[in-house]
Order: C-alpha cells, then structure tokens, then sequence
C-alpha cells in the first residue's frame, strides 16, 4: 500500500517568482518525515506539489519531477486527479465539509465521486475509518450529526478520517495540529504513529519538538532572504538533525538561535 | 446562587460605609431613568404647543417635538454626563429618527392599500376574471348596490405563470454564469467581459427589456406576436443579473479550503462545484433568486408590450394575450371598465394591490424560510 516517493531538482513557481529551488528528497515508504523550517520557506508549497495540489493556486507550476514508486506525477498524461487519489492531504486548518453529517464527510472522497456503495460496505468503510483515526469512540452515536458540531481536534481527525477512507498510499499533512490545543495535538501524534504501520506520512510543522517525536527523517527549508527561493538545506535522521546537524544553519535554527 | 448573591450584597449595603469615603474618581454622573421619558413627554408637549401656535397639523407636530426632544435630551446628557456620552446620545436619537422617517413611507402604504383593498378582496375576486364583466354590469352594480362582479384570477395566475417561466429561463443562465465567473472565469478576459455586461444589464429600463423581448420575437414570429412567454423573457432580461450578482456573491463566501479538501480527496472539480460548493452556498442563492423574483413580479410596463391585456383566463403562456396584477391594476385605473360608474373598477384595483403585495411578502418570508432550511446544519 504505501509507496515510496523520490524527488529530483525540482523547481517550484508562482507565475514568475521561484518559491522553491532545486529540491531533491527521497521518502521512503511506512515512514514519517517531517519537514521543518521557518516561514516562507516553502515546505508547504514543497509539500503541495507532492500531490499536484500547488496547481490549483493560479499561476502555480512546477519544473522537475516526482517519482511515486517511479511513476512521474508530472510526466504527459498524467490525470491530477489519479494522483490526488493516491497522495491524500490533511491541511492546516480543519475543514469538515459543513454540509454534510459526520459519516457523510468520512465516505466525501467516495460519494463525490459518485461511486455506488451498498450500505454495509459504506458502514464498515466509517467505522474502519473513523477507528483508523482515534475517533469512533467518540462519534459512534452521533455518525448522521453535522461535521462542524465536533471540536476543533475532533474535525482534525474526521478530516484525516475522511482522508484514509480513500485508501491512499501516501498523506500529506499541512501543519496538521497547528489549530489545535495540547491533548488534540497529542491525539494526533499518536494517530501519526500508528499510520505509519500502512502509510507513507509526510508532515510540515512548526513545532519541532513535533517533529522530534512523530518522524523518522526530518528535511530542514530554509530561504536566504525575502524573495529568494526557499531551499531544502539538510535532510537525515531526525536524531541527527536534532543532535548533530552538519549545517550550521540547520543547527541554529533546531537550538533556537533563529528565526 | 443567585439568592445568595442577593443576599450578600443586601449585607454589604447594610454595613456601614467607612466615614472617610470619598466620591468614586471613577464614576460620572449619570441622568436618572426617568430623565429620558420625562423629557420626551415634554416634548411632545412642547411640540403641541409650538404647533397650534402655526396652525395644528400632525406633520408639524411630529416634526417640532422631534426635533426639541433631539436638542433637550442631547444637552441634558452632555450636561450631566460629559461630551462624549452626549454625542453619543445625539447620534443614536438622530439614527432612530431617521429609521422611523424611513418606516412611514412603508406604513402608510400597507395602510391605505389594507384599507382600500380589503373591501374587494372576498372569494369571488380571487376565482373569478374580468370575462363578461362590461361597463353595464358594473352600472347595475352601482344602481342595485350589489357586491362588485368581476376578479384578478386571470391576472394572478397570468402573474404566476409569466414568472414561474421568467424564473426557469434566468436561473439557470444566472447561476451557470455566475459558476463560470467564481469557478472558472477567475479574473480572465471574457469573465471581466461578462461582469461588465452584466452591470450594464442591471441598468436596463424595464421598458427597454419589455421592448426587447417584443421586437425579438416580433421578429420571429411575424407580428401578432404578443404572449405569455415573451413577457417572461422580458422578465428574464432583467433577473438574469440579480440572479448572477446574489449567486456570485455567494460562490466567493465558499470557503476555499473546502474546495481543496474535496480536490485532495481526488474529486474533479465539476463534481467538487456540484457536490461541495454548490450545496454550502445553496441558502444563499436560493434567498437571492426568491429575491430576484419579487423584484420582477411587479413589472408593469415590460408586460404591456410583450403580453398585452386580457379580462379572460388564459393558462397557456404559449399563446394568446395574457394580464398580470400590475398590467390588470394600470388597466382597471386608467380605463375603467364603466367610464361613468368607476367605484367598482377602483375597488378591483385596489384588491387587485394588496393581492400584488401579500405575494410579493410571502416571497420575502419564503426567501428567509429557505435560507434558513437550506443552511448548514450546527447542531452538536
């Protein structure tokens, strides 16, 4: 199921302006890798292109490639939507859809698609969803409720509920717990560690304590100034990054001595 | 709780305050709770008495007390409560004068046509046409004093027809045009065209549209061509862009994060505007286009040269002339059916207004019952 995804030279841009410069990455598959680095640095619009969401943004194109188990995302022919299918996204803020019931949001990537599912299947697809993500505990007796009644830690965890439901090999996650207080963090956390078992799980965040719990590999972005390209300065080992940095950047941004 | 909150502040007042207590540097004064109705009444005399000094009248009562409440109630809170609680006391009285200024317009029209139209308003008038009623019969009605013959009923369901019609041509335009604007256009060439067009179009006289629609299909059809339909491409022409306004506004208030969760779920985006976008903005568009509808059901003069006048029932929209309330209201007004005995004529128009205004309220109701039937749902 999970996949592995490999990233050569690429080039990310907005119209004219280069938000990201010369990115190469490997992440391997049933792993988490967390991408840290200050803002602006482009490790959001890095992590958009990964399922072909940058496109979306007008004005938004990417020269390089990437590699889904050798499958260029980018390569002719390529439907964006095939992609986004494989690769889910879990994004910053929580984004329950507001009119739908909570079971209808988690079966969203099937009934929009206007696939038939019969009953049963639909019910055991939420409940393995809902489970899969720490929340059927708490919303078995209110599945046909509205979405957005639920907390705002809750909705982050319908919202990759919602995600897996569609049986990606890969989830991208936006600064997933940055809306949310300490417990609902942790929640997620926990959640990110037990997708690993099936998922390949790429995280941004600006926590880095975050970072130094939930991933294996961490990449550090970092930009050389206001409207420059962002740059992928260091990727490794998480220990590494956090103990022993072999750029100086890398290690005055993990100690606190920037930005 | 609350007893006991009660009862220890009755305590505290009770206790004996410290001799040495000052006055509250924080406080001001303040203008006891009679002061404002106190002075209001004296106004209203005040103003009684200035104006039976000029000759009584209600107009400029109302306008003499009104304006020495303003001054008097603004100085004694200024006095007593300091510059800036008197500003604000100046502003907020102006802002409900001019509030009720702008309900008396409204109110005296509901009460003078409740007045005038409830006399005629009785079953025979809802369910019966102007056919066979001629100038004689309304005579004989004035001689004998017998109820007045003759209804609306042509005219209501020419009303309904004409803008049920008008309303399935412009919704669909309207909405796919304000789809292609928000969701496709973005701020391209042809979307930049077609606001602009549309902006032109809210600005057409309705006559104009009327005019339109006539010679279009007058073109087509040769002359003769005069019909329900064409009256509701008439009225089509001038919702399509209230249509496209309200639905626009709409689309953009759609969050966009939801768009993209619907595209990361590998959704296309036809199906993602249909499915998602669509249904979260559904309230507002539905509210807009009711509201577009009112605008239009009282079109008088844009009916006149599309569908023409007629005292028979006609359903068909397709062919022959048709009336609605406002073409049968002008009609029954300016060519009374009996030139000599016009009461009875009068009186139908009348009914025939405050049916016109009962339909175009419930259209109001309606569009806030949608909105508020159609809206995302918030319960825990």
């Amino acid at each position: 199921m999970a996949k592995r995804i490999d990233v050569n030279d690429l080039n990310v841009y907005y119209s004219k302006f280069r938000a990201v410069e010369g990115v190469s990455i490997n992440i391997e598959p049933k792993s988490v890798t967390a991408f840290i680095g200050p803002s602006g640095c482009g490790k959001s619009t890095f992590l958009r292109t990964l399922n072909r969401m940058h496109e979306v943004i007008p004005g938004g194109r990417v020269e390089g490639e990437v590699l889904l188990d050798g499958d260029d995302l980018y390569g002719p022919g390529v439907d964006p939507v095939t992609v986004r299918s494989q690769i889910g996204m879990v994004f910053q803020r929580p984004n329950p859809f507001p009119t739908m019931s909570i079971k209808d949001n988690v079966l969203a990537g099937v009934k929009l698609n206007g696939k038939k599912i019969s009953k049963s299947d639909a019910d055991a697809l939420v409940e393995k969803s809902l489970r899969g993500a720490n929340l059927w505990n708490e919303v078995k007796d209110r599945l046909d409720k509205p979405g957005s009644g639920l907390s705002g830690g809750q909705q982050q965890r319908l919202c990759i509920a919602r995600t897996i439901a569609v049986k990606p090999d890969v989830i991208l996650m936006d600064e997933p717990c940055s809306a949310l207080d300490p417990i609902s963090t942790l929640a997620i956390e926990d959640l990110i560690n037990e997708l690993k078992n099936d998922y390949t799980v790429v995280i941004v965040t600006h926590n880095m304590q975050q970072a130094a719990r939930v991933s294996d590999k961490t990449a550090f972005f970092n930009i050389a100034g206001t409207g420059k390209p962002g740059r992928l300065i260091e990727y490794n080992d998480t220990a590494a990054i956090f103990s022993n940095p072999e750029q100086k950047a890398t290690e005055d941004y993990v100690s606190g001595r920037f930005g | 709780m609350s007893a006991m909150t009660t009862s220890e502040r009755s305590n505290t007042t009770t206790q004996p305050t410290p001799p040495s207590r000052k006055r509250n540097s924080l406080a001001k004064g303040k203008l006891p709770k009679w002061a404002i109705p106190a002075i209001a009444g004296g106004s209203i005399i005040l103003g009684a008495a200035g104006s039976t000094l000029t000759g009584f009248h209600v107009a400029s009562f109302a306008i003499y007390s009104a304006v020495i409440f303003l001054i008097a109630a603004s100085v004694a809170t200024t006095v007593v409560e300091g510059k800036r609680r008197g500003k604000n006391a100046t502003w907020t009285y102006l802002i409900y004068a001019s509030f009720i200024l702008a309900l008396i317009p409204l109110a005296s029209v509901l009460y003078t046509v409740l007045e005038k139209g409830l006399p005629g308003m009785n079953m025979h008038f809802l369910f019966s046409s102007m056919n066979g009623v001629t100038g004689a019969v309304d005579n004989q009605t004035v001689e004998n004093g017998t109820p007045v013959l003759g209804g609306a009923y042509h005219a209501l369901m020419g009303t309904l027809l004409i803008t049920l019609w008008a309303t399935v041509i412009s919704v669909p335009v309207g909405m796919l045009t304000a789809i292609y604007l928000v969701e496709y256009g973005k701020n391209g060439p042809l979307a930049r065209a077609i606001t602009f067009f549309v902006d032109v179009m809210t600005g057409i006289p309705s006559i104009v549209a009327g005019l339109f629609a006539a010679a279009f299909f007058g073109l087509i059809l040769g002359p003769n061509s005069r019909m329900g339909i064409v009256a509701a491409v008439a009225l089509s022409v001038l919702m399509i862009p209230t249509v496209v306004r309200s639905t626009e506004e709409m689309l953009k208030i759609v969050p966009n994060e939801l768009r993209e969760a619907s595209y990361a779920l590998g959704v296309r985006r036809w199906r993602t505007i249909l499915k998602v976008v669509i249904p979260t903005a559904i309230s507002g568009i539905a509210s807009g286009v009711t509201l577009a509808i009112a605008r239009v059901i009282g079109e008088t003069a844009p009916i006149l040269v599309t569908a023409g006048i007629a005292s028979n029932i006609n359903l068909n929209v397709f062919a022959n002339w048709m009336s609605t309330l406002p073409t049968f209201i002008y009609y029954q007004i300016m060519t009374p059916t009996s030139p000599t005995n016009v009461d009875p004529s009068i009186q139908r128009a009348w009914a025939a207004a405050l049916l016109l205004i009962l339909m175009v309220m419930a259209l109001n109701l309606a569009a806030r019952l949608i909105a508020k039937l159609f809206a995302p749902k918030k319960g825990r």
